[in-house]
């Protein structure tokens, strides 16, 4: 066990000591290591960000959007990153970025609601399910009274993996979401409608998040043990806004099992080159202001981040300069326990023409790594089946 | 002349509709709300003495197919568009400032709209349609453009889905939108072909993806034309060669493909359905949707749909299970407590803050709707812009509700509220507290 985490569990300890009265449940410990989940919606181009620029196939699927062996960023003989992801090459290069290729799942389905609706609820393709994976984890395993909320969604409207049952709280602004919350008020009534009681369940998800959240905790002041967080680190654009937010609430004291942050724009039909280049610019400035936020707060080593998104794109590219819905993606993995380097398959592009590429990672198995692997729980229920976990994280 | 407790008896024993004879202040509520966006008390008390089926005609006599007041000037311009290539850097950023104080002056007109036609029903279903057949102006980068779809939105709002959806297929903001621009001949894009199988008629699971390859050959050819925005077909980038979708098969072109859509009856269940869940309840009854698709698809007149679905009992019964809209909840306050607007562009983008930006809904598929409505930030946004509505001051002065409002509608209060108090409190002080008490519970989010 290292010192801070020996700190943190002091800290909780001493917490139910001198208030035995409060009903503070201590977290199983594996909740104090964050997940930040990261949707680069619509469907990011896998192939043109983790890029095979020494195979043949990818120019000739690729005779408009392939980028320059020149411009990528080699990570070794075959594969390189886009230029774009430059900000990204420090984590790379300190063995903290995991790059999982080929990831996907049996029978696909290229529809964008659909299949993010298979990633959030980690169902079958065939199977629908009404709640997010992460909400059937912390349903099994609840988080307790001392996290603000189960998770923090930043950049979008909707709880995608928290949906349909756990705390969630959608965050703009801490400083804001502290000044308005007093209009959340306690409810009597609990019956009515299922719409009255989503509403009422939303209010009291306000009311308890509020209390931690856009203010520093008094115990944490006056001990002083809370290493000095700095200067916030800037990155552009909404994705940089959403990390700031995420930064300020966690510099504040506040704890959440997960953050949920989304870019979007990826549904790159046309044109795609300047859009994914400006996404994948905001993408990986946003995720190394993610990572010296972190550091400075002495959490990276128990922060995973994670990327993930509908599907992938075709190989082949249309006639608009854009690419069309495909299957399998390419996905990030980084943090301070992360074993870098390649995992899964490089896309097998010889003697593609129009097709799409068959998985070689099941997303669930990236699930099953956060469950058993970083927060030390069985995923077999919550995933539906067993899912292997990948040798993602150093012991 | 029966006895008052024999008339009594004889009522309990007549099906519910005939007891059920005028709709009342509630009823009236609930069908001005579902139908519009609120309402004031003198329009509920001149509908409720009605039974259910003169009230919902009356509504639907009303419908149009022009907006009842001017939009921009702009509007109707020729296109602003001249070919990108030929325009500098500066030329190009003042595009761009144009468009977007266009597209904010589009959507303030459009809340006037809906706050002051004498059809809320058109506006109702021209929004239900906005977030069916979706463009973005985000993407189509022409407010010009926005609002001549949003005229072909409201033209067949209660008319033809048939001739709504082959004239929505070569209308040149959803021809940009879903990049059939450009699609040629040995190089189709899915975009157009997929959503218009997911989204505008099948519903998902009612198709293969080879269905959506060989429509997506049948809708190449379309560009527009750069000098008046015009959409044109060129023969030349067209696939004319012989495709397979959903079985039929044949050279076919797009509109050829959309009538083969709309003889699948997945088409007309779909369109029921959602209908239904905009209109209605957030659960639709399976076997009351297959009977009313089912007629639905003789002729694809939306009226007659509308007019069943209202007429319902289902529908009767449904007050409190609907989330408002943004645009429920602002413009529906508005018009409920004949609030005054000094500035709707204002209102516009608190609209878009809390998540419906007209004319630039989140994605193709549109506004989620329902529950989805509500989280933490928009829930605080909400509960803000309510509070703020009995609170004096500000520069430029808030929108403010008369604070004597209550005491010249004293019987509002009983019938306003979609559900009962979730948060009765004591008796309040004053008649401005009792007001803010009304807007703060959580009943208001509801309708």
């Amino acid at each position: 066990m290292q010192r801070r985490q020996f700190l943190a569990a002091l800290g909780a300890g001493l917490l139910t000591v001198q208030l035995p009265g409060l009903a503070y449940a201590i977290a199983p410990a594996g909740y104090q290591r964050l997940l930040v989940l990261v949707e680069l919606k619509g469907g990011n181009d896998g192939l043109n960000t983790v890029i095979p620029y020494s195979s043949p196939d990818y120019p000739r699927l690729r005779p408009t959007l392939a980028i320059a062996r020149e411009q990528v960023l080699q990570l070794d003989e075959q594969r390189g990153l886009h230029p774009a992801l430059a900000p990204l090459l420090p984590l790379w290069q300190a063995g903290q970025l995991a790059i999982v290729q080929g990831v996907g799942y049996p029978e696909p389905n290229l529809s964008h609601f659909r299949s993010i609706d298979i990633w959030d609820t980690a169902s079958h393709s065939t199977q629908t399910l009404s709640s997010g994976w992460l909400t059937r984890l912390l349903q099994q395993y609840p988080a307790g009274d001392a996290f603000a909320s189960d998770g923090l969604i930043l950049g979008s409207q909707t709880l995608g993996p928290l949906a349909g049952g756990a705390r969630a709280v959608v965050l703009r602004n801490a400083a804001d979401f502290a000044r308005q919350a007093r209009l959340a008020q306690a409810a009597a009534s609990q019956g009515g409608s299922s719409a009255l009681a989503h509403v009422l369940k939303v209010e009291a998800d306000i009311r308890r998040a509020a209390s931690d959240i856009g203010k520093m905790p008094p115990a944490r002041q006056a001990m002083g043990n809370a290493q000095d967080p700095g200067r916030i680190p800037d990155a552009p654009g909404n994705f940089g806004r959403a990390v700031h937010t995420l930064l300020e609430t966690l510099a504040g004291g506040s704890q959440v099992v997960v953050a949920r942050l989304t870019l979007t724009g990826f549904d790159t039909h046309a044109g795609q080159a300047g859009t994914q280049q400006r996404l994948l610019g905001e993408l990986a400035e946003g995720l190394a202001a993610l990572q010296a936020g972190l550091a400075a707060q002495g959490r990276w080593d128990d922060t995973l981040v994670m990327s993930y998104a509908e599907f992938g794109r075709r190989p082949r590219e249309n006639g608009n300069q854009g690419t069309d819905h495909g299957t399998v993606n390419s996905h990030f993995v980084l943090g301070g326990r992360v074993a870098g380097g390649l995992y899964g398959q490089a896309p097998q592009l010889a003697g593609l023409s129009d097709g799409n590429l068959p998985y070689a990672v099941d997303f669930r198995q990236l699930y099953a790594t956060v469950c058993e692997t970083w927060w030390g729980k069985p995923s077999a229920a919550v995933l539906g089946g067993r899912f292997t976990p990948l040798p993602l994280l150093r012991s | 002349m029966f006895p008052l407790r024999k008339l009594a008896t004889l009522m309990l024993l007549l099906p519910l509709p005939a007891l059920a004879a005028h709709i009342g202040d509630a009823g009236a509520r609930l069908l001005l709300g579902r139908t519009g966006f609120g309402a004031p008390p003198a329009q509920v008390a001149a509908l409720a003495p009605l039974e259910r089926e003169a009230a919902v005609d009356h509504i639907l006599a009303s419908s149009r197919s022009e907006p009842a007041s001017a939009p921009p000037d702009w509007a109707k311009e020729p296109l602003l568009h001249p070919p990108r290539k030929q325009l500098s850097e500066d030329e190009k950023k003042a595009l761009r400032d144009t468009e977007t104080r266009r597209g904010l002056a589009l959507r303030a007109w459009w809340l006037q709209e809906m706050a002051t036609t004498p059809s809320p029903v058109t506006e109702k279903l021209t929004l239900f349609w906005h977030g069916h057949f979706v463009s973005g102006q985000n993407k189509v980068k022409s407010a010009q453009l926005m609002y001549r779809q949003n005229a072909l939105l409201r033209r067949e709002a209660l008319g033809s889905f048939a001739s709504l959806l082959h004239d929505i297929a070569r209308d040149p903001a959803m021809l940009r939108y879903l990049d059939t621009v450009g699609s040629r001949q040995g190089q189709a894009n899915e975009n157009f072909a997929r959503e218009v199988m997911e989204l505008f008629t099948l519903g998902e699971g009612h198709y293969s993806e080879q269905d959506i390859r060989e429509a997506a050959r049948a809708f190449t050819g379309w560009q527009l034309d750069p000098d008046n925005g015009e959409p044109v077909f060129r023969p030349r980038r067209h696939d004319s060669g012989q495709k397979t979708v959903l079985g039929h098969r044949g050279a076919l072109d797009g509109d050829a493909v959309l009538d083969t859509l709309l003889a699948q009856p997945a088409t007309s269940r779909f369109i029921t359905r959602k209908l239904w869940l905009y209109l209605v309840s957030p659960t639709p009854d399976d076997t009351t949707v297959n009977r009313l698709a089912a007629s639905f698809a003789r002729d694809y007149q939306i009226k007659p749909l509308v007019r069943a679905l209202l007429l319902t009992p289902a529908f009767w019964q449904s007050s409190g299970q609907q989330v408002k809209s943004p645009v429920e909840l602002t413009v529906g306050t508005v018009a409920t407590f004949d609030i005054s607007v000094p500035d709707w562009q204002a209102l516009a983008q608190l609209n878009r803050r809390m998540g419906q930006d007209l004319f630039d809904p989140p994605n193709v598929r549109g506004w989620p709707g329902g529950d989805a409505w509500i989280n933490s930030d928009s829930l605080l946004l909400r509960k803000q812009f309510l509070d703020s509505l009995t609170r004096p001051g500000g520069n430029p002065p808030r929108p403010q509700i008369a604070p004597d409002w209550l005491q010249q509608h004293p019987a509002a209060a009983s019938w306003l509220p979609a559900l009962p108090a979730a948060n009765p409190l004591p008796r309040p002080a004053s008649p401005q507290l009792a007001l803010r008490q009304l807007l703060q519970d959580p009943a208001w989010q509801l309708q």
